[in-house]
């Protein structure tokens, strides 16, 4: 990833990489969230907060073009959503592979590159072809980059959480995008893990210019990082710098009900009083107060 | 083959008493003996074709973890031929339309990207194998007489092979794996990371489909040789079998199409010297193969994890 994006020339850079304008969304007849209004500027890396089953994984979808809007707009990359495609590296929340499964990482890694093509990848044509052999190249950099390397050639459901996340990060990078989408990338990862990913997230912006967009449920192993956090609820939502969108009187305006942000003594912030989404899919937290 | 013209070469053959060829263990003159009947070669030319074809759709089967519905299209090829002799239709057309039309009711069957709906895929699935199984039923009850046919139906049969049959399977294994060929990458994509797939733009669901018709075409392709039920000794123990020996996608397939032959020419080749069916031979090379593959997988991780914990203890005794 030494110079990303020299390739390709681009089209002149918005300001904003990610702008949703008035945006809603209904899934089967129901409003998930309306009156989003999000801008993500170029370059900077931007946390996408909620409670469980406001419609967080909903929003990044939107912005790939996945789920339609139902009023408003979103602009990606400059373009209307779904049409930049080949600039953004998506990560989808928590996909596991089966233990079963015989392939390795790196093939995993190598489809994020090509495989959408159609066809069949000729053999050796990765020794012979010089196009091929920069894909290849590509491929085993970003494997790198994210500390895969020991790893990438075992079979990806025999490898751990961690790191099967760290595979799936370094598929989203594999064509240096623009844009990396990322839907809860610390999930199920331990707090090692977490601190070591966020801060490889982090790089990766510094470093190469990407825009990115992480949707967490805490905040805290990316807090040192980000430049920009968007808080969802069902009504809309607030974008802000951390400092400003963080707060018990901004969370509280935003749900309607009293929100408490309380910072602990080691720096990490604790949300209270956050009320639950009207319908939860999923109950992996059932507690009240959580860790923000 | 139903349409048994035991004419030629394979009547005769018939007519001294099946199984009387007898081995002399010359590996050359074995072999020789055998090409000197051209319904062996046809057999030959026809198991080769089944072979390739069965291997390449089983190997994308296998990795889908579609045995399933692979298997239900088998049994859907029965009452397919059964039909077909029953109306008086050509036995091919049979399998192929019905195998199709089957895989295209699996296809329209929910299936969440996610995998979230595979247990109402599977209880579609499973339905349609009872029906077809029903069906097979009944078009041999309305039979009569004619039990020796539909044996061959389950359990395969290649004495009647014309070079007309060869030709039409060889025609049907081309336009498969052309397709098949045409889409392996992004079915690839979408099989191993179907949401990302999805984000890229890759049609998921339009693979899922082209992919089962074109699994029924194999099926159907494989039935005429091996019998409904037997099919799957080409469909899923080469896949299976290199799957477990590597993980390395182009080696794997590869070492699929090469078992798949090797099972299809063992299995022709011995039951060519001795009286019982094709289909049992190919079942049970194949499924040799597996064991045996199983085996040097688990031989292999034993002694590797052997050597490991030998290792700490030799640094502790060395300091
Ligand atoms: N395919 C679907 N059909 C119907 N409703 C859906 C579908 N997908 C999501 N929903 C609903 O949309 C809402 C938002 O879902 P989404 O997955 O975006 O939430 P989320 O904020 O990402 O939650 P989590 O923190 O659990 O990941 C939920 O109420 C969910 O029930
Ligand atoms: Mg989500």
């Amino acid at each position: 990833m030494r110079e990303p994006r020299h390739s390709d020339p681009d089209p002149p850079r918005p300001a904003d990489a990610v702008r949703f304008e008035h945006a809603a969304v209904q899934v089967g007849g129901r409003t998930i969230w309306s009156d989003v209004n999000i801008s993500v500027p170029s370059g900077e890396f931007c946390a996408v907060l909620g409670p469980n089953g406001v419609g967080k994984s909903t929003l990044v979808k939107a912005a790939l073009g996945l789920v339609p809007l139902s009023a408003g707009s979103v602009t990606v990359l400059g373009q209307p959503a779904g049409q930049s495609g080949r600039r953004i590296g998506y990560l989808p929340q928590r996909r596991s592979f089966d233990p079963g499964l015989r392939v390795r990482g790196i093939d995993v890694v190598r489809l994020g590159s090509d495989g959408e093509r159609w066809g069949v990848p000729l053999p050796f044509a990765d020794r012979l072809l010089p196009s091929r052999r920069a894909a290849r190249e590509r491929v085993a950099e970003a494997i790198e980059v994210v500390g895969a390397t020991a790893f990438a050639g075992r079979p990806i459901g025999q490898v751990s959480g961690g790191e099967q996340q760290r595979l799936l990060i370094a598929q989203a990078l594999v064509r240096r995008p623009s844009l990396l989408v990322l839907d809860e990338p610390l999930d199920s990862l331990d707090l090692p893990s977490q601190t070591a990913v966020a801060a490889l997230i982090a790089r990766i912006c510094r470093e190469h210019g990407v825009t990115v967009m992480l949707v967490a449920h805490d905040v805290n192993p990316i807090l040192p990082y980000l430049n920009r956090v968007a808080y969802l609820a069902r009504g809309g939502a607030v974008c802000g710098t951390p400092a400003e969108v963080i707060t018990s009187p901004t969370l509280t305006a935003l749900y309607g009900t009293p929100v408490e942000v309380l910072r602990a003594s080691d720096g990490r912030l604790v949300v209270v009083g956050e009320p639950e989404a009207p319908a939860r899919h999923t109950d992996r937290h059932g507690d009240q107060a959580r860790p923000w | 083959m139903v349409s048994a013209d035991l004419a030629g070469a394979a009547g005769r053959w018939l007519a001294s008493a099946p199984g009387s060829a007898v081995p002399t263990w010359n590996l050359v003159s074995d072999i020789r003996q055998m090409l000197m009947f051209p319904f062996m070669v046809h057999a030959l030319r026809a198991g080769t074709i089944v072979a390739v074809t069965a291997g390449a759709l089983g190997w994308f089967m296998v990795l889908r973890r579609q045995s399933f519905a692979g298997h239900t299209l088998a049994i859907v090829s029965f009452p397919g031929a059964a039909g077909a002799i029953l109306l008086g239709v050509s036995v091919s057309i049979g399998y192929f339309a019905v195998t199709i039309a089957a895989a295209l009711v699996i296809a329209a069957a929910p299936r969440s990207i996610g995998g979230r709906a595979r247990s109402s895929e599977s209880a579609i699935i499973g339905t349609v194998q009872a029906f077809a199984l029903a069906c097979g039923a009944l078009f041999v009850s309305l039979f009569g007489g004619f039990l020796n046919g539909v044996t061959d139906l389950l359990f395969g049969s290649f004495l009647g092979i014309s070079s007309g049959q060869v030709l039409v399977l060889l025609a049907a294994a081309v336009v498969t794996l052309a397709l098949l060929a045409l889409i392996a990458r992004p079915l690839f994509f979408a099989t191993v990371d179907p949401d990302v797939a999805a984000a890229r733009g890759v049609p998921v669901r339009l693979l899922s489909a082209v992919f089962l018709v074109l699994l029924g075409c194999a099926t159907a392709e494989v039935s005429q040789i091996t019998g409904a039920l037997l099919v799957f000794a080409l469909l899923v123990m080469p896949a299976a079998t290199a799957q477990r020996l590597t993980a390395r996608p182009a080696l794997s397939f590869t070492l699929t199409i090469a078992i798949a032959l090797a099972t299809a020419w063992l299995g022709l080749g011995v039951a060519f010297f001795s009286a019982y069916p094709v289909g049992f031979y190919i079942t049970t090379f194949g499924f040799a193969g597996f064991v045996l593959a199983s085996a040097w997988r688990e031989g292999g991780r034993l002694v590797r994890r052997r050597a490991r914990r030998r290792t700490p203890s030799a640094v502790v005794a060395a300091p």
